[in-house]
């Protein structure tokens, strides 16, 4: 309570013609909190982000940034931002980049220390034009931190880094929050937001479904989708007090997830019915987050 | 709400000092032009290409009260500064809105009157640049000679005379697409360049050019250079109102090509 809250989201609708991309999202995130914003694509993350940091106007509702309306230049001399789908200019090198967004902030970091932050040293004379992808994603990041942020907007970050490059990337990331510094990052990887987030805001369709510790929604989505077609009529009631989340009927097609598959099929079996084509499958984000949701309204 | 406390900031200094990023952003913007060869080409090599192919032949005959060389370099000097205003302002803004540089730019503290402010500054540099090089050509290659004043006076209105065509290059970047900006940019400046008397002296054109001349924004920009070696037919003060009323139409064009993009993208 007695902390300010950074980033004030409050009933926000952002609608693109027939679309509403988000839809009424309320949230507020608090100094050193690392925050991750979790859904599929085209959920409405990134438009989110794009009200938080004032790249775009709600239709309706506020967001503000430190108090200050988000395109407030005192807000953005506070934050970095690391955008999903953004160029460089190609002709300049990689220091000269960053000495070029260094003088946009009123305290930066020396062009020095953000090179050797994102590890670009050999490169530091080079056009940019000349980066890999991998390295591009990082002088993205250097950039974002040029004015020694308080506040760190990240977009997809490690979308297209291989594995090593993505926890390379977390290390950073992490590095940063010790310093008791606040993160809000987009993400479709549930294994990202857990390895860096201590909050997870599951967003689908524009709406918050849930915003949880990253165990409530580890635990969610290690729920198993159970499926097969029964050879006998079955109905709603024939599942009544088995363990099941969510049961879909098509046809004979019958589909169910579950967070204790074990238990299901062993009552399945008990009582005699026998099923073909059976698969017991990881359940998808989501399957997860359906259940989840399923559980929090009842 | 939280606004009291968040207003303590840690820093004393909340945002970042105006002229130190204009002064980064102008050697940004001069670095990006300088580096590529589509626009250095264009812009120093063409002008002074032109004049020693056209004024060079006969560098000190008589035409119109002065020499044909010193008429040359008045008109290629305004031909290089119009290329460099179209060009720098068009072709980078389109590509920065083509590459979604302009959603970077944006997001960041950069603050609107240092990047555009960032970008004249490069691009009246670079237009110094191409002026002293054309110059220098006609001086050190073709003799010609002009009074210091008259050098001076030259520098002077073709730099100070400029925005129109920058206005001009504003509205192109942003109504046109990243790969069709330098067509689109060549198509307006060949031809004006052309009607306007800077290739070749009006009195040679055709009748029906010589018509359309006064009404071209470059015809009116040219009459400024010829008017300081005395061999314009328009009256300064009349070519001044004629540039800022053609700076007040394309700068609406550019505000409202901007404000186009604005809803789209931005709002």
């Amino acid at each position: 309570m007695g902390m300010a809250a950074v980033v004030d989201v409050r009933d926000v609708v952002k609608v693109f013609g027939p679309v509403r991309a988000v839809d009424g999202v309320s949230l507020s995130v608090n100094t050193g909190e690392v925050v991750a914003l979790l859904g599929p694509n085209g959920a409405g993350k990134t438009t989110c982000v794009s009200l938080m940091i004032g790249l775009r106007k709600p239709t309706s509702g506020s967001a503000t940034l430190f108090g200050f309306s988000p395109s407030d230049v005192r807000a953005r001399s506070r934050c970095g931002v690391m955008l999903q789908e953004s160029g460089l200019p190609s002709f300049l090198t990689v220091r000269e980049t960053i000495d070029l967004f260094r003088s946009y902030y009123p305290a930066p970091l020396t062009a020095d220390a953000i090179v050797a932050l994102i590890g670009l040293e050999e490169k530091a004379r080079a056009q940019v034009h000349t980066l890999s992808g991998g390295q591009q994603q990082r002088l993205y990041f250097g950039l974002a931190m040029c004015g020694d942020p308080e506040l760190l907007f990240l977009d997809e970050p490690t979308v297209g880094l291989d594995v090593e490059a993505r926890r390379g990337f977390w290390t950073h990331v992490k590095a940063f929050v010790r310093s008791g510094r606040t993160v809000v990052l987009t993400t479709h990887y549930l294994e990202e937001a857990d390895a860096l987030a201590d909050r997870i805001v599951v967003i689908d369709r524009g709406r918050i479904l849930i915003d949880a510790s990253p165990a409530v929604v580890k635990s969610a989505s290690q729920a198993k989708r159970v499926s097969y077609t029964a050879t006998k009529p079955t109905t709603e009631s024939d599942f009544a007090g088995l363990p099941v989340q969510t049961l879909t009927l098509d046809g004979a097609r019958v589909e169910i997830i579950t967070a204790q598959p074990e238990a299901l099929l062993q009552a399945l079996f008990q009582r005699g019915d026998s099923l073909t084509d059976l698969e017991v499958a990881g359940a998808t984000l989501e399957q997860a987050v359906m259940q989840l949701t399923a559980r929090s309204e009842s | 709400m939280g606004a009291s406390k968040a207003d303590s900031a840690h820093s004393p200094i909340r945002v970042a000092p105006f002229l130190p990023m204009l002064a980064a952003q102008a050697k940004s913007e001069f670095l990006m032009l300088a580096r590529v060869p589509a626009f250095t080409i264009p812009t120093i090599v063409f002008p002074i290409m032109f004049f020693a192919l056209f004024g060079l032949p006969n560098v000190h005959e008589g035409f119109g009260g002065t020499t044909v060389g010193k008429y040359m370099l008045a008109s290629f000097g305004a031909y290089a500064v119009i290329s460099v205003a179209l060009f720098s302002f068009g072709v980078t803004v389109a590509a920065e809105r083509a590459r979604k540089m302009t959603a970077l730019m944006r997001s960041s503290p950069l603050r609107p009157l240092a990047y555009l402010g960032g970008k004249t500054i490069a691009t009246l540099a670079f237009a110094l640049v191409t002026l002293i090089a054309l110059f220098a050509f006609g001086a050190g290659v073709g003799g010609v000679r002009l009074e210091t004043g008259q050098w001076l006076g030259l520098f002077g209105v073709l730099l100070l005379g400029v925005f129109p065509f920058i206005a001009l290059g504003f509205a192109v970047g942003y109504l046109a697409g990243g790969n069709s900006a330098v067509a689109i940019l060549n198509l307006i400046n060949l031809p004006m360049a052309f009607g306007s008397g800077l290739f070749l002296p009006l009195p040679m054109l055709p009748h029906l050019v010589q018509q359309i001349a006064p009404y071209l924004p470059a015809y009116h920009y040219g009459q400024l250079a010829w008017n300081v070696i005395a061999a314009g037919s328009e009256s300064t003060l009349s070519a001044v109102v004629w540039l800022a009323g053609y700076s007040v139409a394309f700068l609406l064009l550019a505000l409202r090509a901007y404000g186009r993009e604005q809803s789209k993208e931005y709002s």
